[in-house]
């Protein structure tokens, strides 16, 4: 336990050191925020979907959470050669100890970058529809954390080369966030679409977040929580096994 | 001095697919000596001392620390070694102190001791007044002395060192070597180190392995070694022993990043 809680700490204190990155890292959600936000706006009132920003908020707050903790699993890579993590692979403490207190520090800085964006949003005019639901929205954030941290777990415990980070960001983080209705409805697409969009672990959390927040799920909260809680086990079973296996 | 060798490898082995990186290998370290692995690049002292601490599985072979097996008994053996390796494995945004202290909690050493310790240990390698700066502020002697620092912390029986003066200017080897030597003393550490400086192995170690192509070639101490090959230095012996053929490996990932990790500095 002792060994998880250093783990997971050493994750905040770096997280929090770190000013510079924060204020980079938002850069991204900010401009999606801002631009599209404001840009695509009155085509989607005229189109009678009401408020693009309220619509896009959850998806925004959705793709900085990906992304801080897909990265967090990726900087894996670069600490296996360079860094802390070979100090810890050859300490007396069970992997699986060293597994969990990585990805939920990864995970707990995910969570705090979507909370940055979530007030952000606030500031830009967003409005939750009911207070009371924006803890259990949060509570969506910490799943759809998890479930990328721990992806991300699994990548970096299992590629060797810094060019497999290029890969992993165009072929698979990309892909996530654009498939995950961040940007759209998911009503009415196009059957291929439609369906890729079914396998993306994001798009339930998205749709879990809007469902809290503004009030309208596609699927509904409580699948969407089935799903992320599901896909959730299966990953950190995942990357679990492939940081038990690594050989640096 | 005990008889007992703390490190016995007998017919150790390991391969990447086709290439045999260590082809049996057999040596004893004894307990409290400065046991030197010297040999050209890619001659198998680093994936030997990966075996021995455990990131890597041999493909035959048996290999023992402190009379345990590394590859059934792998929590037991890491609790009896510190390692420091070729490459830094500091966190750089962390301070000296953070750093120490989390070795302390992943060996599970008491609080009251790790406290102790962490000072004592700061203070024999003259960085106690940087303790709490960010080791990336720090120079590359620094680091590397507050790696073995910390590869101490938890009392080991053996001390591996991979090359670790790599990089170090002539002021810091000399300091380096100096600790080393000196914790040999107090603190009766067993150390294995890795060089392929041969004037480093002929100061420090009491015993040298010779090891060229996976192979050990020649084990001994340093005036054995030279009447062994009738050579009068160490350098003599060496090419004496191992050829004077360049190597030249073929790059690896760890390389390619090694690049570019001297481009970014952090």
């Amino acid at each position: 336990m002792a060994v998880i809680f250093v783990l997971w700490l050493r994750e905040i204190k770096k997280y929090l050191r770190s000013r510079v990155q924060i204020v980079a890292s938002l850069g991204g959600p900010l401009m999606y925020l801002g631009v599209l936000g404001f840009g695509l706006g009155p085509v989607f009132r005229r189109a009678g979907e009401g408020s693009y920003l309220q619509f896009m908020a959850p998806g925004v707050i959705g793709m900085a959470v990906l992304f801080t903790a897909m990265f967090s699993g990726i900087a894996m890579l670069w600490d296996r050669q360079f860094g802390f993590l070979k100090e810890t692979l050859v300490a007396p403490v069970p992997r699986l100890a060293i597994m969990i207190g990585r990805t939920l520090g990864g995970a707990t800085v995910a969570v705090l970058q979507g909370a940055l964006i979530f007030v952000v949003a606030l500031i830009a005019g967003f409005r939750p529809v009911s207070v009371l639901a924006v803890p259990l929205a949060f509570f969506v954030i910490v799943l759809i954390a998890v479930v990328f941290a721990a992806l991300a777990t699994a990548i970096g415990s299992t590629i060797k080369e810094m060019q497999g980070f290029q890969m992993v960001m165009n072929f698979l983080v990309m892909p996530i966030f654009f498939l995950s209705g961040a940007i759209y409805p998911l009503q009415g697409l196009p059957r291929v679409l439609a369906a890729l969009t079914r396998i993306d672990p994001l798009t339930y959390g998205v749709d879990g977040v809007r469902g809290l927040l503004i009030g309208s799920a596609y699927f509904g909260v409580g699948v969407d929580l089935a799903v992320l809680f599901g896909v959730g086990v299966l990953f950190v079973a995942a990357g679990a096994w492939r940081f038990s296996r690594i050989e640096a | 001095m005990s008889d007992r060798p703390i490190i016995r490898v007998q017919h150790g082995v390991k391969s990447f697919g086709k290439v045999t990186a260590v082809n049996d290998v057999s040596f004893d370290v004894r307990a409290g000596e400065i046991f030197a692995f010297l040999g050209p690049n890619g001659a198998g002292k680093t994936t030997t001392i990966k075996m021995l601490t455990t990131l890597l599985r041999p493909t035959t072979g048996s290999l023992e620390l402190d009379g345990l097996d590394v590859t059934t008994h792998p929590m037991e053996v890491r609790k009896r070694f510190g390692v420091v390796f070729q490459d830094p494995s500091l966190d750089s945004d962390l301070t000296a102190w953070e750093n120490m202290d989390i070795h302390g909690v992943l060996y599970h050493v008491p609080r009251q001791v790790r406290r102790e310790r962490c000072e004592a240990l700061l203070r024999m390698f003259e960085l106690w007044e940087r303790r709490d700066d960010l080791v990336k502020t720090f120079s590359g002697g620094m680091k590397r002395r507050l790696e073995i620092a910390r590869g101490l912390l938890h009392t080991p029986k053996v001390l591996f060192l991979d090359e670790p003066t790599l990089g170090l200017d002539p002021q810091s080897r000399n300091q380096m070597w100096t600790h080393v030597r000196s914790l040999n003393q107090t603190e009766r550490v067993t150390v294995f180190l890795t060089t392929h400086y041969m004037d480093e192995a002929d100061r420090v170690a009491d015993r040298i392995a010779v090891i060229d192509h996976g192979r050990i070639v020649a084990t001994g101490s340093s005036a054995e070694l030279k009447a062994q090959t009738g050579t009068d230095s160490l350098e003599a012996a060496f090419l004496a022993l191992t050829g004077t053929t360049i190597r030249d490996e073929s790059a690896t990932a760890a390389d390619q990043m090694r690049q570019v990790a001297r481009v970014w500095r952090r």
